[in-house]
């Protein structure tokens, strides 16, 4: 608590020192965006260092002893931890929060839209609420499985007492709030307008908000560059004995080729968005057409970050959701090295698809067909994720869990969003669909079919290991069933719209749409809603759901062989990887052996019993 | 549970097991990313003005820039070579080397940016891709000097030997790096093209 106050004062403090100081040196206006950019990055310096790098990390630089923080209960999760768990845990909070606070721009966006005309915000004010709602959102599908779960779930799974770079890890995480204070101080300036994509030529001459919104996205990029490197070096390096590659589990996988994207990847975003930031604040002209700029650099470089960060979204969502399938259906992962093959192939080709954005952009048309080839490429790899889905459900013993619930339905989104995918790689169809109403439903089957209900699914699944309870599962089921519901009367309608010529990013529409967007918008105020269930379920759970001990699922992955919430250090000895972690149905398979007391980390056998039903 | 914030984990059985190996993918990868940012920037620079350039390029400042570079590598491998040794005398004086021809390139970007305003000011596209190349470069080259002065004062200090010197070796890793992008900026900017 004491570090958060600290960290606040420091950071307003380097806030009004960098601007005053490039206020001093330049003149002008203490408001002029020069002035912000300093104020930011000194701020941010400041922020970092008071909540707890300069005590445990920067006094070393100096030859001074690190400071420890003793703080223990849930003090810890206000502060500068460098338990993986906790950091996770942060993660997880944090991210819901944002969650639901997009989701209440989502809300204003569908009453506006819910009729022809102007409604409760002009056409400005519909661009800014549309901006920072697709901006949160983002924010949220990048981050909240791989900062959550990777940071939750990784060590633990390969055996390991804590990520490789504990300290990192921290600051990985509180480099997010300044993030969130950023965009969210940005109406302070006059908002941003220009979309989560922030295209310019809109995007170096709209209003101040714009800095603010790439000083923040680009302080976001560097925590997921960081975070990656992070995952990446702790499955390299600190898999326990016996943890060859062919027995990672699955989600590790997910969050590793997802690690590998946002690392190299992520560079290009921070350098379109660092080129935004000169060509406002430093006269400089890339983006310039009048001068012998470019606007289309900026779609290229953004979307070579930005198409491969939709596989940063779903990687670890297809690691979570095959992870609960396999347990839950109490069968091996059908084609593990398939699947395992795919997520490499799918984080390859992903850097080479990025102008699939660009089809009517004007760019080169000789670039329309391989970028139309290399899409459709992906189709491969993706259809074998869901190949391995359905056939290890096929004949599994269903255990209709909340959880699986969400993981079935995951199959039915995903699917969806993929096969709309395909026109919209088409550069024929394409043409007309581009910009509509099309593109909108189809990244939210993907986004939110993909990603979503991923992390709800592992919100669900891995809910009794964080917090040691269970949820209410009847209302579980009525959450994912309302949702799922909600969900396709909000979009579905979408794409009708979008083959019918709606716009997307536009406040106002022709009269004859109004039918079909009343009953999106009505859908998506009943969806919206299901939210509150969704926090009441979880808040419950958490504070007198039932004691899940510590194998609820009787599952055979590492993170269940301890207790749950997992001990500090999550082992009391070495664990040791014998063999295969899904070996559900093959007697005598064992996942791992500890060193003390010998516990076989595999489900009991029990062939002839129905194994899905009596687990409680 | 009490919140320990011990530097990269003693409490961990296999910390001595892979702890270097950690530390050395950890710079690497992060080695890796900075290409791609480096990457970007360099083809921005082809992307908005091809491989043309200005009539006035000061030729003969580019390449002494690159030298003191190239020489400044040189004398942080031997840093690192003296630490690996424990020759702390050496490694003083090689560090201080490093440093010093670190901010002679510094002040030889300051002199190169005052010349290239009045050829080529940042409104221009060249001028956009040299300014933010270079002082992309430069912002690397001053945070390389900032490390390489921490290592070097906890050197002097006494914190590093033979078997232990995993900052040494991180900061002069990084260094090469630095002068690495260095020799693909300086083609970029100076050499392709030409009139
Ligand atoms: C088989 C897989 C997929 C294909 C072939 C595909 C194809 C496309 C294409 C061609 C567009 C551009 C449409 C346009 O603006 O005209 C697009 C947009 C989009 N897709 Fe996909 N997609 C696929 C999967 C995904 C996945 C998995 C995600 C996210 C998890 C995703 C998220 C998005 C987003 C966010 C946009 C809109 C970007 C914007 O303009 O704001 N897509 N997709
Ligand atoms: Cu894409």
């Amino acid at each position: 608590m004491r570090q958060l106050l600290r960290a606040v004062i420091f950071g307003i403090l380097g806030y009004l020192i960098g601007a005053a100081l490039t206020w001093l040196i330049r003149g002008g206006s203490m408001g002029d965006e020069v002035c912000v950019v300093f104020g930011y990055i000194l701020g941010l310096i400041g922020w970092l260092f008071g909540i707890g790098m300069g005590d445990t990390w920067v006094r070393e630089w100096f030859g001074l002893p690190a400071r420890k923080y003793e703080v223990t209960g849930w003090k810890r999760y206000l502060g500068f931890s460098t338990d993986h768990k906790v950091i996770g845990v942060q993660y997880l909070a944090t991210f819901i929060v944002v969650l639901l606070l997009g989701g209440v721009a989502a809300m204003i966006i569908r009453f506006e839209l819910a009729q022809a005309g102007e409604g409760i915000l002009n056409a400005d004010r519909y661009n800014q609420v549309m901006s920072m709602h697709g901006i949160l959102m983002v924010a949220v599908a990048v981050a909240a499985i791989l900062g959550s779960f990777g940071n939750y779930l990784v060590p633990i799974m390969i055996g390991a007492d804590d990520m490789a770079f504990p300290r990192l890890n921290a600051v990985t995480f509180w480099l997010i709030p300044p993030v969130a204070i950023g965009l969210l101080a940005a109406p302070t300036l006059g908002s941003f307008d220009a979309g989560w994509t922030a295209y310019p030529p809109l995007s170096v001459v709209n209003n101040g908000g714009q800095i603010l919104f790439v000083l923040a996205v680009t302080t976001f990029g560097l925590s997921s560059i960081l975070g990656g490197l992070n995952v990446i070096t702790t499955i390299v390096t600190m898999r326990a004995p016996g943890m060859t590659w062919g027995r990672l589990p699955i989600f590790v996988w997910g969050a590793f080729s997802a690690s590998l994207i946002s690392l190299l990847t992520t560079q290009f975003f921070a350098a379109s968005l660092i080129l935004i930031a000169m060509d406002r604040v430093a006269g400089t002209v890339f983006f310039n057409g009048g001068a012998g700029g470019d606007p289309l650099l900026y779609q290229h470089l953004f979307w070579f970050y930005s198409h491969p960060a939709v596989y940063v979204m779903v990687l670890p969502g297809f690691g979570a959701v095959l992870e609960t399938i396999t347990h839950m259906s109490r069968k091996p992962l059908f084609a593990y090295k398939a699947v395992v093959v795919s997520f490499l192939s799918i984080a390859g080709l992903s850097v080479i698809v990025w102008a699939h954005h660009m089809f009517t952009s004007g760019m080169a048309e000789y670039l329309h067909g391989p970028f139309m080839f290399a899409s459709e490429m992906i189709s491969v790899p993706t259809g074998m994720v869901f190949l391995s889905a359905v056939a290890t459900l096929w004949r599994g013993k269903l255990w209709m869990k909340t959880p699986l619930f969400f993981a079935m339905i995951w199959i039915f989104q995903f699917l969806m969003g993929g096969v709309t995918g395909i026109f919209l790689a088409d550069v024929v169809t394409d043409v007309s669909l581009h910009d509509s109403y099309f593109v909108v439903a189809h990244f939210h089957y993907t986004i939110m079919g993909g990603m979503l209900f991923a992390f709800l699914t592992g919100i669900f699944f891995w809910f009794p290991k964080i917090t040691g309870r269970m949820i209410n599962d009847r209302l579980g089921i009525i959450f994912a069933l309302w949702l799922t519901i909600a969900f396709q009367l909000t979009f579905l309608p979408q794409f009708w719209l979008g083959t019918n010529g709606m716009n997307r990013r536009i406040a106002d529409y022709p009269e004859q749409l109004e039918g079909a967007n009343l009953m999106s918008s009505i859908s998506a105020f009943i969806l919206g809603s299901s939210f509150i269930l969704f926090v009441y379920i979880l808040l419950s759970g958490a504070i007198r759901g039932p004691k899940a001990g510590g194998n609820p699922w009787n599952a055979s992955t590492l993170e269940w062989q301890v207790s749950s919430p997992p001990p500090e250090h999550n082992f009391s000895g070495q664990p040791t990887v014998v063999g295969h972690p899904y070996g559900y149905g093959t007697a005598g398979s064992r996942h791992a052996e500890f060193a003390d007391v010998t516990v076989a980390a595999a489900p009991p056998e029990q062939p002839g019993t129905d194994q899905g039903g009596d687990h409680e | 549970m009490a919140m320990t914030t011990t530097p990269e984990a003693d409490h961990s059985r296999a910390a001595a097991t892979y702890r270097p190996a950690a530390n050395r993918l950890g710079l690497w990868l992060f080695l890796a990313s900075e290409t791609f940012l480096f990457a970007a920037f360099i083809s921005s620079r082809f992307v908005v003005s091809g491989t043309d350039q200005p009539e006035h390029l000061n030729q003969g400042l580019a390449l002494l820039l690159t030298l003191l570079l190239l020489l400044s590598s040189i004398s942080a491998f031997r840093a690192e070579a003296a630490m690996a040794h424990d020759n702390r005398k050496l490694f003083h004086r090689e560090m201080l080397t490093t440093i010093v021809l670190g901010l002679l390139f510094l002040v030889g970007v300051g002199v190169e940016f005052n010349e290239a305003v009045a050829d080529f000011p940042v409104g221009t596209i060249y001028g956009s891709s040299f300014f933010m190349l270079i002082g992309l470069h430069a912002f690397h080259v001053l945070t390389g000097i900032l490390a390489l002065g921490v290592v070097w004062n906890l050197g002097r200090k006494g914190h590093y030997s033979s078997q232990d010197h995993w900052p040494v070796e991180g900061v002069v890793k990084y260094w090469h790096f630095v002068d690495l992008m260095w020799v693909a900026i300086y083609p970029t900017l100076y050499l392709f093209g030409g009139s």
